[in-house]
């Protein structure tokens, strides 16, 4: 998932598109062209490094945000059974922001550089774990429709040209299942309780819904109206690093979850939303892009508080990292006297 | 605060016996010691491994990409090395 920042706006030159046409880029190519992986040591063209390093880092770090909107639930978890599900599936957030981590790092990046990227806020992350988790049926939302949204995001991630990517993600897919099947046994739990449990669901499911669809980042196939859509994301494209558009995501993701939402007796907030019989799916209304510019821009409602909290416990954690090198240090010392 | 960043260390991980450890990604450990903890954390969540090695990133010495047509070419050249290469008639069996 949590791609969608990756989406460069128009005009930023950081990232060169254009690769050039000397032999070893010609070649790379070719490569691509027959869907032959790039591993660590090859020849890229800077504009692929470079574009995987902020792809797969942003990736990472929304990973390991990611752990904050859930993670304040653990202690108030209803039951034994709901507190270990979720200390499991916050566990392997971090987890796979540590995949990520090792899968850019291969790219001549160090994780110090990352982290510090990210806690200067220089780097993003995806806007979804800007937004509050006011009740526990947001667990439940969260599950279902986060990491729903990002398993649609993440298969086709799966076959990406870079192979450490490709390898993180497959790693990452086969663990996400988990994580939206539990949300929506929760939801379900909350579907059959009483109408007070019922309607703090349909709450959940209201601020969410929006936001998921946001998850998938500009639209790419509309003409880009809004403005956001750039040609590195074409490039993206050309070079199997993204190979499936953001519309079409988010058309598929919709397309399956509104049955579920209707299992769940969930009403989707969304006027505009209708079975098209011609087209074989679900229509569905316009989303308000100044809301995620205005999020990914670091002005939703808990950005703050977000890195706050991630910098404090990176500080938090500064005398134990140090503390461990001390010691390892000092029984090498032991060990060669 | 002193910003030494934990070396990096290579995970190997067995999923079961009978077969070879491979190659799974990275972890950052101030030792061997923890880094087999921080390797069981983060690739061993759902009982993938019965095993793990792990050995520093820069103890680890890999051929260059660039090399790929000197060093495999000259043995995609050696045919007669593969059982194909020698034509033997039809009615002799068992070989």
């Amino acid at each position: 998932m949590y791609t969608q920042g990756l989406d460069i706006p128009k005009g930023d030159k950081s990232i060169p598109v254009e690769q050039g046409d000397s032999p070893e880029a010609v070649r790379f190519q070719a490569r691509i062209d027959a869907d032959e992986k790039i591993e660590p040591k090859d020849w890229m063209p800077e504009g692929y490094r470079k574009t995987l390093i902020r792809q797969i880092s942003q990736h990472a770090h929304s990973e390991v945000i990611g752990m904050q909107p859930e993670g304040n639930w653990i202690t108030r978890a209803p039951t034994l059974r709901r507190k270990a599900i979720l200390m499991a599936k916050v566990q392997d957030e971090g987890g796979h922001g540590l995949y990520l981590y090792s899968a850019a790092e291969t790219l001549g990046v160090s994780r110090d550089e990352l982290v510090d990227q990210l806690l200067d806020g220089s780097a993003k992350y995806s806007s979804i774990f800007n937004y509050p988790t006011l009740t526990w049926a947001d667990i439940g939302a969260i599950g279902w429709l986060v990491d729903g949204a990002a398993i649609m995001n993440q298969i086709p991630l799966c076959r990406c040209s870079y192979g450490p990517y490709a390898r993180a993600m497959i790693r990452i897919c086969k663990e996400e299942s988990f994580h939206q099947r539990q949300g929506y046994e929760l939801m379900l739990s909350l579907s059959r309780g009483t109408a007070e449990q019922k309607a703090m669901m349909q709450d959940a499911f209201d601020r969410w819904w929006w936001p998921a669809l946001m998850m998938f980042g500009p639209h790419d196939t509309k003409g880009g109206a809004e403005g956001m859509k750039s040609q590195h994301s074409e490039q993206s494209m050309k070079w199997r690093i993204k190979r499936v558009s953001n519309d079409e995501l988010r058309q598929k993701f919709v397309d399956v979850t509104v049955p579920q939402a209707e299992y769940l007796g969930l009403k989707v907030p969304d006027p505009y939303l209708k079975w098209n019989a011609a087209t074989s799916h679900y229509d569905f209304g316009p989303i308000d892009w100044d809301e995620f510019k205005n999020v990914l821009a670091g002005n939703g409602p808990c950005n703050k508080k977000r890195l706050k909290v991630r910098r404090e416990a990176h500080e938090r954690g500064a005398w134990v990292r140090e503390a461990a090198m001390a010691y390892a240090a000092k029984k090498a010392k032991r060990q060669a006297a | 605060m002193s910003r030494k960043e934990w070396p990096l260390y290579e995970v190997f991980i067995r999923s079961r016996n009978g077969l070879n450890h491979m190659h799974v990604g990275s972890v950052h450990a101030p030792d061997p010691k923890m880094a087999l903890e921080n390797a069981r954390d983060a690739y061993t969540r759902r009982g993938e491994g019965v095993s793990i090695w792990v050995v520093e990133s820069n103890a680890i010495a890999a051929s260059d990409p660039g090399e790929k047509a000197s060093l495999f070419e000259p043995l995609a050249e050696k045919v007669y090395r593969h059982p194909t290469f020698y034509d033997i008639p039809d009615e002799v069996k068992n070989i």
